[in-house]
């Protein structure tokens, strides 16, 4: 129980570090983009709405540092991101609200997909180390060293078009309102196909490459020829000694690695148009809205802490030693 | 190194990209920015790339790019692996809560994700050039090698040598520099070449949503400039392939080089060679046939 | 003479493969007899635990056996070579027949199952029989090693290094075995720790009746522990003899400079005088006999004949130029 606890503790300080990392950054950029909306708006702005952005951009220039720090925390504990420059006069909270469906469904399911299908071929791979599959590591260091999304711009060209099944855009065929049934359904997963397995390819052999090392390192532990000296079936050596102990270094990875996956899988929803947080980050960034940027970065932060936190669960379960009885 | 194929075969490779990067731009048959009348035309002898909307010649943008590309991952592999040495060594050697502390702002660093941070930083920047942006992807990706190199120096700390010099009165200094650093040196290169190949993917991916150095090239905005013009529905399928393979085959070479000093690093990883046909299996040692040797 | 159960015949082991391989066990002949309590003594890096995994075919790459033959004799009274049959053959007589307590009980266990499991996991490979009866056993053999059996639900990490010592003496007699093969079962434990379990040890045999191979560079140990004692030097056997009888007359002069090495346990006080020089280096072996440039009763034959293994004139088996064998 410590050991959740002490994680915990450690994930407060990370979104304190990245809410700090927001307050001070926008204070870089040039001139007074606030000024600069409201005057394309002319005025249609509430002065409420301008009193948010003032304090997100840190231009009440009355204020002291301190008071501007704590009204930015005070804004952000309400929920309030401020208003979005390109989606004006949506707040960025609502913005984010219908991207982040999109993005948790699409990266995030593919995101654990992977991991599982990868983990599994790599403990094969290691253990018939000096066969066939061998020969499968080179064209996986090749395709992991593919950016996801040219892997993405390729998958376009080859298999989408007149008469294919994959749509080339979208997350859902135009026209259908989103609900539950099942023709829209339908459409969401025919839409979310290809963008998926554009993302399992990419980050499948990541994790096989780094499970397979794994699996040679722990099969000549001690424990694994115990296991063959005991003439257990080669089936069990495998999964109950090696791949067993093998699969620890390789969730905790997991866990450290999402930061990085996380900003690679964003970029393929932008060769998609497929509406997540991705495609919102990259339209952000095409009109400077700053707000949204920010919100954005603070979500997929809080996102990504959260899966942390279930991939720290998952390993006090897999491993016993973590555990501290009594 | 003649024993490592892997590396050997990423180290030539590297090699070469790093001469294009040097001499690319004299190389290139065209000012990559020059517009002709050749409007998106297929590869062709006198354009081997094709071209783009704009006529420009795309070999030469991808020949120019590739410093652009090489020099950022240079400078920010220098400036992470820098920064991780000195906060890992000390996060490791420290004791008390100076080590805890360091310890826990690389664990920080490593779960904010990397992408969109250096995405927020970069488009607030006042100006974005190659160097700034090399600097911000140092800055930011330290962590992971950080994280890395305090496990070994923790592990280092404890060995026999170590504890003898600090008995002896060794300076602290003197013990980080000659005890404890010939024997992270490994890790330390196999740090900057992860570092080199995260920060290449990072400066290109953001060239494609549309933050690069003002007027340059680099691969990533031959993409970007694919992207936003429909090369894809247009089927030009030139536009985007070299690049992206010229991305590819980068990566590899720099996985190819990790790989070597994975296997240097620990030895259970050597794929080795499996002479007359044996081979080596855990839990079943293979027997030689009677008659050989 | 006592019915035979394992017989090693001019097994070579090596560590790689091509010219940069080193042969870590030479023409190594061993006979294990039913019941008996063979030993097996040397230096650090004598190579007595690549004989023992060589020959079960247990050794990690890039051990590779060369070349000999291990016959092992069945109940029924035919014969295998264990080097030689197929892989399904050997996993069923493995533990089935021949167990082993390996060097190091403390990475022998798997960190992340129970003990339970591990125990259970062998029964359920071997023989079948309901999920209650094998943790009944399960339970009996903890208490046969002297562990309370509610440690049964324990990680490894939970327990002593002298217990999980025992789990694994506990394990290796889960089927039965004929024979047990155990390398340096208590040097990394204290010497209570060491003494009581020995202790436990020869109690269990007398009880089962299974062959042992006992594996230490603790000479005294074996003396008062087995039958028979191997020495080895450099991959070979040097001398083979009772262990009274080797304890009493050590014919070679490595097994005697062995045996000042250690205070005797019981009778009279020797001086402690040991073995000047190191082993050589398995790259660059010395010609002749590999004892020669330790030895100090080197003659000129020596350094230009390797001696064999062979019955010596006292009718004891020893490889040395001093008792030279005798013919017919
Ligand atoms: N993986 C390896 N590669 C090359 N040589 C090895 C390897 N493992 C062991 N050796 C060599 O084989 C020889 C025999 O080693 P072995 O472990 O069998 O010795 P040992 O008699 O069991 O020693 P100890 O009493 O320390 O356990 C040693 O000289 C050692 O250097
Ligand atoms: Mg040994």
């Amino acid at each position: 129980m410590s050991y959740l606890l002490k994680r915990l503790g450690f994930y407060l300080l990370t979104v304190w570090a990245a809410v700090t990392i927001n307050f001070f950054v926008p204070r870089m950029i040039p001139g007074d983009p606030v000024q600069a909306l409201i005057t394309k708006q002319r005025g249609q702005m509430t002065s409420e709405a301008v009193r948010s952005l003032y304090v997100l951009f840190g231009l009440d220039k009355d204020e002291s540092l301190a008071s501007q720090y704590f009204s930015y925390l005070g804004q952000l504990l309400r929920g309030d991101l401020g208003m979005s420059f390109t989606f004006f006069p949506s707040p960025v909270a609502d913005v984010i609200g219908d991207g982040l469906p999109w993005t948790v469904g699409l990266v995030g399911i593919t995101t654990v997909i992977g991991f599982f299908l990868g983990t599994a071929a790599g403990a094969l791979v290691g253990w018939r180390r000096g066969t066939w599959a061998d020969s499968l590591i080179p064209v996986t260091t090749f395709v992991s060293s593919i950016p996801y999304f040219w892997l993405g711009l390729v998958a376009i060209a080859l298999l989408t078009g007149p008469g294919s099944f994959f749509p080339a855009s979208g997350a859902y065929e135009i026209g259908l309102v989103p609900n539950w049934d099942w023709q829209f359904i339908g459409s969401t997963v025919q839409h979310g196909l290809l963008p998926g397995l554009t993302i399992l390819v990419s980050s499948v052999s990541g994790w096989i490459l780094s499970m397979r090392n794994m699996m040679v390192t722990v099969s000549s532990d001690d424990y694994v020829t115990v296991a063959h000296a005991k003439g257990l079936p080669e089936r069990r050596v495998m999964l109950a000694y090696a791949a067993r102990n093998a699969l620890l270094p390789n969730v905790s990875g997991f866990a450290l690695a999402l930061g990085f996956i996380v900003g690679g899988t964003l970029l393929v929803e932008i060769v998609f148009s497929y509406p997540g947080l991705g495609l919102q980050l990259f339209q952000a960034v095409g009109a400077k809205d700053y707000p949204l940027l920010q919100g954005i970065f603070l979500i997929i932060t809080l996102s990504v802490l959260l899966a942390n936190l279930l991939a720290d669960v998952a390993y006090l379960a897999l491993d016993p030693r973590t555990r501290r009885e009594g | 190194m003649r024993s490592n194929p892997k590396a050997l075969t990423g180290l030539v490779a590297l090699g070469f990209f790093v001469l294009l990067a040097v001499v690319g731009p004299w190389l290139a048959p065209f000012d990559p920015s020059m517009r002709s009348n050749d409007l998106l035309q297929p590869p062709s002898p006198s354009h081997w790339f094709g071209t783009t909307h704009l006529g420009q010649d795309i070999f030469s943008q991808v020949l120019v790019g590739t410093r652009s590309v090489v020099f950022v991952g240079a400078v920010a592999g220098l400036v992470a692996t820098v920064l991780s040495v000195l906060v890992g060594v000390s996060a490791g050697y420290l004791s008390g809560s100076a080590g805890e502390g360091l310890s826990a702002l690389s664990n920080v660093f490593l779960v904010i994700p990397a992408l969109p941070l250096i995405v927020i930083i970069t488009s607030s920047l006042p100006e974005t050039s190659n160097l700034t942006i090399a600097l911000v992807i140092g800055l930011t990706a330290w962590a992971w090698n950080a994280r890395v190199l305090r496990a070994q120096t923790l592990s280092l700390r404890r060995r026999d040598y170590v504890e003898a010099a600090r008995a002896n009165g060794e300076s602290t200094w003197r013990i980080i520099l000659f005890e404890i650093m010939p024997n992270l040196t490994a890790v330390i290169a196999s740090g900057f070449v992860g570092t080199v190949l995260f920060a290449v993917i990072s400066e290109i991916t953001l060239a494609f949503i549309g933050v690069s150095d003002a007027g340059g090239w680099n691969w990533g905005t031959v993409l970007y400039w694919a992207q936003s013009q429909q090369a894809l529905t247009q089927g030009a399928w030139w536009w985007f392939v070299p690049a992206g393979l010229a991305i590819a085959l980068l990566g590899t070479a720099l996985s190819l080089v990790n790989f070597g000093i994975d296997e240097y690093v620990n030895p259970r990883l050597r794929t080795r060679s499996s002479t007359r046909g044996v081979r080596m299996r855990v839990g079943f040692t293979p027997v030689l046939a009677k008659e050989s040797s | 003479m006592k019915e035979r159960i394992l017989e090693v015949r001019g097994l070579n082991v090596d560590y790689g493969m091509g010219p940069e391989s080193v042969r870590a066990v030479r023409d190594v002949d061993l006979t294990l007899h039913r019941g008996e309590v063979l030993g097996l003594a040397g230096e650090s890096g004598s190579g007595k635990s690549t004989l023992a995994y060589g020959m079960t075919r247990l050794l990690p790459p890039p051990g590779i056996v060369a070349g000999g033959e291990v016959i092992y004799h069945l109940d029924d009274g035919t014969t295998v070579d264990l080097l030689r049959i197929r892989d399904a053959d050997l996993r069923r007589l493995r533990w089935s027949e021949i167990a082993i307590v390996f060097q190091g009980a403390i990475n022998s266990l798997n960190p992340v199952q129970r003990i339970s499991t591990q125990l259970v996991d062998v029964l359920k490979a071997h023989s079948a029989s309901t999920p209650r009866a094998r943790l009944d056993r399960a339970r009996e053999l903890l208490t046969l090693v002297g562990i309370a059996s509610d440690r049964l639900n324990s990680y490894p990490h939970q327990l002593s290094g002298g217990m999980r010592q025992r789990v694994m003496i506990a394990m290796a007699l889960a089927l039965e075995p004929r024979v047990v093969i155990m390398d340096e079962p208590t040097t990394a434990l204290d010497v209570v720790v060491q003494r009581q379990i020995l202790r436990t040890l020869v109690d269990l045999r007398e009880r089962l009746g299974f062959s042992v191979v006992f594996i230490t560079h603790d000479l005294s140990l074996l003396v008062e522990f087995s039958d028979r004692i191997a020495i080895m030097y450099a991959g070979q056997v040097v001398e083979e003899a009772a262990s009274a009888d080797l304890y009493r007359t050590p014919l070679h002069p490595y097994s005697d400079g062995l045996l000042q090495s250690f205070p005797a346990l019981k009778g009279p006080k020797r001086e402690l005088s040991g073995i000047a020089g190191s082993p050589p280096d398995l790259r660059m072996m010395p010609s002749g006999c590999p004892f020669h440039p330790r030895c100090a009763r080197a003659m000129d034959v020596c350094g230009q004949q390797t001696p064999v293994l062979g019955q010596s004139r006292a009718g004891r088996s020893v490889a040395c130029w001093l008792h030279p064998v005798s013919v017919g």
